[in-house]
Formats: C-alpha cells, structure tokens, sequence
C-alpha cells in the first residue's frame, strides 16, 4: 500500500514557490547523480557544492511555501508526495544530466538567470523571499563562474569537447525560453512588487551566454522555438523516472519518519 | 617545502643504505619528530607509506560509491543534503590522501592508474552491497566508527603529510558517525518494518567491518616495520577490540541484537567476539565479494568517460600558457 | 604510454582577518583558474577561508632538510637576540 499524494492549495504565491522550489530540487537532484563519477575528483567536489546549493534554496523555497499554504504540509511532505502532474520546475533542469557537455552547458543556461534573477528578486516586496535571494544569489553567481569556465574550455579544448559542447547547446536551446515566460497566475504577483517579471532579464541573460559562447568559439543554436508546460505540471517523461527515484522510500513506508 | 627535485637524483632501489643513515633516521622516528617530504628516508619507509597512504586513497574515492548508491532515494531532504555532503567529504579526503602520498614522489595519476588495473587495493568494506536506507545509517555508524579508530592514531604517524591529512580527515570525519548513528536512533525509534530493516542491515554489516581492521596480528606481514617507524601505533587486534568494547553499549542503546551469539564481556570488561571468518576476507581481497566487480567497473567507467574532459582542460591550458607568460613578465 | 599528469599546486588559505595564509594542502589542477576554484570546493567548505592563495608547487623553493645544521644552529647560540638576555632593573618597570 503506497503512500499517496497529498493535494496542495496552489494559490498565487505557493504556486510561485513551488515552481522555485522544484526547479531547485530537480537540478539539485540531476547533479548530484554525478556524485562518484565525475570525469575528475576535483568535479565531484563541484557539483557536489553546486547541488548542496541547490537543494538548500529549494528546502528554503519548500518551508516557505508550507508556510503560506498553512495546512500543515512541510518541506518533505512537498517535495515526496506530489505526482509529476503537480510538479511545476522547468523542463530544463528535469533534462538527463547525458555528458559532462550537456550537464555544464544545462548549468550554464540556468545560473546565467537565476543569478540575474534572485539578483532582481533581492528587491522583492516580500522579506521573506528578498532574503532567500540574496542568499540564493552568492550561490548562482559561483555557480556562473564555475560553468562559465567549463564553457570556455569545452568549446576552446578540444575539437571533441567542441562538437560535445556545440550538440548540447543544439539539445538544450529549445528549453531556454520558459525561464522568462510569465503566465496569468504570477502576474498578480508582479504587480504587486513580490515577483520579477523574467522577460526584463532576457536580454540581460542572452548578452552574457552569447558572450561566453562567442569567447568559447561555440555558436548559438539556430531556431527559435521554445518549449513549455513545465509550469503547469506538462512535463518531459525523464521526470517521472526521476520521481520514482526519488520518493520510492516515502511512497513505500507512508507515514514513517526518516 | 613539496618539490620533489631534491629526492629525485637518488635512486632508492640501486643505493647502498649505509647503516649510519638508517640509525639517524630510527633515531629522528624514536624521538617524535616528523619526517617530511624532503628529509632522507629508507626506501622501505618510502615503500611502505606509498602503499598505505594510496590504499587509503583509493578507499575513500571507492567509499563513495555504496553512499553514493542512495542519495537519489534518501528520504527526506535534510537527510538527502547530509548524504551528499558526507559523500563529498570522502571524495575529499581521497584528494588529501592523494595528495599526501604523492610527495612521496609517485603521481597521482600512477597511483589512480595501479587502482583502474587491479594493481591495488582498497579497503574490503566497500566491497559490500548498499541494499537498504538501514545500511547507509550502518556505515555511518559502523564504517565510519572503525575508520575513526584507526585514523586517530595515524593523526599522531611518523610522516608529516599524512598526519597532517589525518587531522584534517578526522575533523570531518565525526559529523560522518553522528550522522550514522541518527539515522539508526530514527529507525529504531520507528515502525517495526525500520526496526526490522536496521536489525537485518547490522546482521550483514557486523563482520565485514571487523574485518576492515585486517588479518589477526599473528597473521599480518606489514605490522614490524610499520610498528617500527610508527607509521602504525596499535595492532589491529588492539583496534578491533577497542572498536567492539566501543560499539556493543551503542548497539544496546539502539535496542540491536549484534549477530554474535558468543559475545560475552570478560573479567576485564571486554566484549570477547568469535572467531571470524578469514575466508570470507580472503575472497573479498581476491576480488570475489559482491561488489569488486560493479566497483571497478563504476571506476573505470568515471575515468575513461572522463578522459575527454581532462583533455579539454589540459589543451585550454596549453593554449592559453604563452599569453599568460607574456603578460607575466610585462 | 604514461598517463599526461596535471600540474600540482600548493593551497593555502588566510582563515581569519589578521592571520597569515597557513598551507593546508596540494592540488591537481590545469590552470590557475581551476586550482583557485578547486581550493575553494576541497579546503573551505565548513567556513575556513577568507582568502586564497594557489602556486604552482615546482614555483617553491625548498630549503634542503640536510643543510638544517647550515641553516639554523648558527641562530640558536645568538642569545643576545632575545629579550631575556638583558637585565633591567624592576624599578624601571615594563620594557
């Protein structure tokens, strides 16, 4: 008998959480799969600070939202017992980590915007959200430097790190575009100064990738269309893979504490 | 301080060790001092350390996989962050170690390179199979409880670097007991299915582990000259029972029955254990316990995926090395 | 056909304001870059550093270990160095 999934009160600003939280959880969770098989020791140490990071911005974005919601869920609770149906991250991060090319360049195209965008979200209206940016912040702007330096040297190593590094920027350009998208439910939120509205970043973020993939002598992908759903619980089928994994224990043992 | 330049011209295996340098030596190792990297030293001295500071190494890096096995299915998030910092932490330790072992003047990569090849060994324990979320709070506890018996008084080892890298390994290493021991304390304090998962994982860890502290003294062939030149302050049979004397009121705590029906504490107030089972430990080293195979495998597979990396960043390196000599000497 | 090595490079890290940078360790990295960032990830992840500083390890000049007699018995006997050498009268009070 499995533990089922909880239902949650997805107003504005849980909702809002949520998909942080799960964005952060889910490229937490991908890199630390690397743990033990990096293609050097000194990586291991990387990603794992970089998922440490990571899934420390999501325990903080779940508590937060248990906070909000006020029906006595936790951090836990959230993060074991929801369905790929509820989960709201990016259909960026949820992506198989495939080479060390697609996890940096993955990296890459997520910390460019979440360091300008916890960096914009400092300000929020929200203390309690200003504070975990500002937190959050220091986090990506490592996370920046560290995949911006992979980039360079993929794409100015080798000719086969080059291709490797060019093929996960063609595999991964067309999951770009939701980080900026802004739908109905958050757009009471920024209204009310509590959120950004990612699409003023865009620019901001295409300037500094295409600088790094110009120096790395990589080129940008061609085309332009972007996928979405992850937002609203349409996700890839690497997901729900990763979900099994993850919750197997909680979806086994229901209501025992670990 | 490091260069290796020094030692380089001397050729340990071809010159004659004249009886006055080794007495000097001896001399320096029976008054406490420190022998660094530069000093003069035996080249069995030399031989030894390389073997056992590498072997360490390559225990902790290998160490990461069974852990590594659950982070993905840790349970909750805090327990989840813990594990991947613990894991962590042994992929540092490896470095420290490595790194250690090479002022001893083998590169790193020789040394990872015997490991790839079967060449040398690594720790037994990790040998063994993760098979449940009782086993990673059983390592903790257990694995880490032995290694912290055994890194204590190598924190106190005649070479410098490897001390120096004891002290720092044993700093973090107690958070790994503690983190261990919790885990056991929330399934022992839980349903009777955890209760019943944390008995069954002691059952299968318990003798492995004793085993991690090697063949019984009257058996092992490295212990005089590493008693000697104190690079080893206890016998492993010293360290085993002061392990099992530390261990068996922590497993009484935990309400765990420890698989040994003969265990009976002395006159003296130690926990005298039964006879333990050298074949399986023989096979294990020969490479036959559960897990060799997969282990060296997992490895292997990390290095040479890896290979193409570590090429990437070298040739980066390489190109951009005449610019920065020229901006170096403006 | 040997495996290429990477650079090794010598770690030490400032702890606290005022101190001295201490060496606490080695490390294999490619270029300056990576070593800084690997320094940070394997020596200062429990709030040990406030500052960084990498060399390459074949940069450092060693003293040699056999010159130690050379090098500094000749201090030892310069006792006239050390403030304890002098008598100063109590009257005179703290100097």
């Amino acid at each position: 008998m499995a533990a089922p999934s909880i239902k949650v009160s997805e107003t504005p600003l849980v909702l809002y959480l949520l998909r942080r939280a799960d964005d952060a959880l889910i490229l937490g969770h991908r890199l630390s799969e690397w743990c033990g098989h990096a293609p050097m020791l000194e990586e291991d140490m990387a990603l794992a600070n970089i998922g440490l990071d990571l899934l420390g911005q999501a325990r903080e974005l779940y508590t937060y939202a248990a906070r909000v919601e006020g029906k006595g869920n936790d951090e836990d609770k959230l993060a074991y017992l929801r369905d790929v149906r509820q989960y709201r991250n990016l259909l960026l991060v949820e992506q198989p980590n495939g080479d060390f090319a697609h996890t940096m360049v993955r990296q890459f195209f997520y910390s460019v915007f979440a360091d300008l965008y916890w960096r914009a979200m400092m300000k929020s209206s929200d203390a309690t959200l200003a504070a975990i940016a500002a937190r959050s912040e220091k986090e990506s702007a490592y996370h920046v430097r560290h995949s911006s330096e992979w980039m360079l040297r993929l794409g100015d190593g080798t000719a086969q790190s080059h291709a490797r590094a060019q093929t996960a920027i063609e595999d991964l350009w067309a999951f770009t575009g939701e980080m900026f998208a802004l739908d109905q439910a958050e757009r009471a939120l920024v209204d009310a100064g509590i959120a950004i509205d990612p699409a003023a970043i865009r620019p901001q973020w295409l300037m500094t990738i295409s600088n790094i993939i110009g120096q790395a002598t990589l080129a940008r992908a061609k085309g332009d269309w972007m996928q979405q759903g992850g937002r609203i619980g349409h996700h890839s089928e690497h997901l729900g893979h990763l979900l099994s994994e993850l919750q197997s224990l909680q979806r086994t043992f229901p209501g025992a504490r670990w | 301080m490091y260069t290796q330049a020094l030692n380089a011209s001397e050729s340990d295996e071809r010159q004659v060790e004249d009886a006055v340098r080794n007495a000097a030596f001896q001399a320096r190792i029976d008054d406490e001092e420190r022998i660094e990297p530069n000093d003069w030293m035996p080249a069995g001295y030399r031989k030894t350390l390389t073997r056992q500071i590498s072997q360490h190494a390559h225990s902790e890096i290998v160490g990461m996989l069974p852990e590594g096995n659950w982070i993905t299915r840790a349970p909750s998030l805090r327990r989840k962050a813990a594990l991947l910092a613990k894991v962590q932490d042994e992929c540092g330790h490896g470095l420290y170690l490595y790194a250690a072992a090479e002022t001893l003047g083998t590169s790193r990569e020789e040394l990872v390179d015997a490991m790839l090849a079967g060449k040398a060994k690594y720790s037994s324990i990790f040998n063994y199979p993760t098979l449940t979320w009782a086993d990673i709070g059983t390592i903790g506890w257990l694995v880490d409880g032995a290694a912290i018996m055994n890194q204590i008084p190598l924190c106190r080892c005649s070479y410098g670097p490897y001390a120096r890298a004891m002290i720092r390994v044993c700093k973090e290493e107690s958070f790994h007991q503690r983190q261990g021991f919790e885990i056991m304390l929330t399934l022992c304090r839980g349903s009777e299915e955890q209760k019943a998962m944390a008995q069954d994982a002691l059952e299968r860890w318990w003798w492995p582990v004793l085993m991690m502290f090697g063949p019984p003294d009257k058996v092992s062939q490295h212990g005089d000259v590493s008693t000697k030149w104190k690079i080893k302050r206890f016998s492993n049979d010293e360290l085993r029972q002061k392990f099992v004397d530390a261990t068996v009121p922590q497993a009484k705590f935990l309400g765990l029955t420890i698989p040994d029906p003969a265990l009976r504490q002395d006159a003296d107030g130690h926990w005298r254990y039964s006879e333990i089972d050298w074949d399986e430990f023989k096979q294990v080293l020969a490479g036959n316990g559960p897990c060799n195979r997969d282990r060296m495998a997992a490895r292997r597979k990390a290095h040479d995926e890896g290979a193409w990396v570590r090429e990437a960043a070298a040739a980066f390196a390489e190109k951009r090395k005449p610019r920065h000599a020229a901006q170096a000497a403006e | 056909m040997a495996t290429p090595t990477t650079p090794l490079w010598e770690v030490f890290i400032r702890s606290r304001n005022g101190l001295a940078h201490k060496h606490c360790g080695s490390l294999h990295a490619c270029d300056a870059t990576m070593a800084l960032q690997a320094a940070r990830d394997i020596f200062t992840r429990r709030g040990e550093g406030l500052s960084i500083w990498v060399v390459p390890s074949n940069a450092i000049t060693a003293s040699d270990p056999s010159e130690k007699g050379m090098m500094f018995e000749p201090a030892e006997s310069k006792i006239y160095r050390h403030p304890t050498f002098y008598e100063i009268p109590e009257e005179v009070g703290h100097m």
